[in-house]
């Protein structure tokens, strides 16, 4: 049994422990509530660039001379993934889930022959892709000094995304990244966003016949770049709200076992000073007997 | 009155600006300036660089922006943009640096035309408001 210094030592230091998470759960909350707000003052725009994208195409003449970032280049051979995660560890299973899923798409690829190339925003998502898929990684983007999400690391990656594109160096593109549920579900996601998806709700969208200055295809090949980065941020704002929310209820669970495991090293404790007490009494009491 | 319409001003981070009253909005459209009125059939455009003047009952504004999408719809004009400013609101010394910027930008020679275009936009504007 330990002695009663020791289990002190370890009450003390559990009791700091605990502090911090409690400290970094309070962060987290306020934190979270930030993201959630950009994350809902964000979709407004990302459904509007939707609709109108998907009026256009949909309003199309002709599909083949429709623009790549759209139809695809007509292959489906290369793929490029984009996996989103955090910079920061100590937030549950955050980053596991994504890379689980990215993983298990990774390995559906390979099994069909088809070749991969992925791209990694947030130091996390590196680090435990590089070890299987290291030299899979063409390009690693970290954005640990910009303190929100901003649009314009989201341009940045979606300029990359783009660049690659049109030099032919992938055909599909999908983004990995954690759609925010709530606090404590965040579930993740697999986005496709070369060729663009547009499976249409057909809702009153062939009634609308608008006019277009200049013609569709142009408006649609300026559109559909700027599409991939709104997409990228939508993305990333997800993230953030998830991240925080993942980080807030982790640390929350740590918090509360941290206070478990002061309950009972304090019965412990209290046990083993009694145990302590009580032997030093026989002693006392049967060295005065035996006199 | 009856030849008011909705205006709404979103960009990524936020939804910008909403006005339902409306009476005249004129934007940068890319073949040109143009107005929009309410019953203004539908029109997709996108914006180049310039300003957009809303006149509302409520005063007249003007705003700067690089660049943009517009949707008219059953009189509901959407504007979608990444970057804008109140022209009220900008400051003489973030209107130099926007002008410096463009200016390095327009002046980078592996540009493309069209880019190039944009750029030469931006300056124009950017001095005009000087």
């Amino acid at each position: 049994m330990a002695s009663l210094d020791d289990l002190k030592k370890r009450i003390t230091s559990v009791k700091s422990t605990q502090k911090i998470t409690k400290a970094m759960k309070m962060v987290a909350a306020a934190k979270l509530k930030r993201a959630q707000d950009s994350a809902e003052k964000g979709r407004p725009y990302s459904e509007k660039m939707n609709n109108i994208i998907l009026n256009l195409s949909s309003g199309i003449s002709d599909k083949e001379a429709a623009p790549k970032l759209l139809s695809g280049s007509g292959k489906e051979q290369v793929h490029l993934c984009v996996v989103l995660t955090s910079d920061r560890g100590l937030c549950g299973g955050f980053n596991a889930n994504i890379i689980k899923k990215a993983k298990s798409y990774f390995a559906k690829l390979n099994k069909e022959g088809k070749e991969l190339k992925i791209i990694t925003v947030g130091s996390k998502g590196n680090d435990q892709l590089k070890r299987v898929y290291g030299n899979k990684i063409i390009e690693n983007i970290s954005f640990k000094n910009s303190k929100n999400v901003n649009y314009f690391d989201a341009e940045k990656v979606g300029k990359i995304v783009i660049e690659k594109f049109e030099k032919e160096e992938f055909d599909i593109c999908t983004i990995f990244y954690n759609q925010f549920k709530n606090v404590i579900t965040q579930i993740p996601q697999a986005q496709q966003i070369i060729p663009l998806n547009t499976k249409s709700d057909d809702q009153n969208n062939s009634e609308d016949n608008y006019e277009f200055e200049p013609d569709e295809d142009e408006i649609l090949s300026n559109l559909l770049p700027k599409n991939i980065s709104t997409q990228i941020f939508k993305a990333m704002l997800e993230n953030s709200a998830s991240e925080q929310g993942a980080r807030m209820s982790a640390m929350d669970n740590a918090t509360r076992n941290a206070g478990e495991m002061v309950d009972k090293l304090t019965i412990e404790y209290n046990r083993s000073r009694q145990a302590a007490i009580t032997k030093e009494l026989i002693e006392i009491i049967s060295g005065a007997e035996s006199l | 009155m009856s030849d008011e319409f909705k205006i709404e001003i979103v960009n990524p981070e936020k939804s910008f600006l909403s006005k339902d009253d409306v009476n005249e909005v004129v934007v940068p459209a890319f073949e040109g300036e143009m107005g929009i009125l309410k019953d203004h059939i539908s029109i997709i455009s996108f914006l180049k660089p310039g300003i957009i003047t809303i006149r509302a009952k409520s005063g007249e504004e003007k705003y700067y922006v690089e660049d943009g999408i517009i949707e008219f719809k059953n009189n509901t004009l959407s504007i979608l943009t990444s970057y804008i400013l109140n022209l009220k609101d900008i400051e003489k010394n973030k209107l130099q640096e926007l002008l410096k910027n463009a200016e390095e930008e327009s002046n980078k020679p592996e540009i493309s035309d069209q880019l190039k275009y944009l750029a030469d936009q931006k300056v124009e504007t950017l001095k005009s408001i000087n």
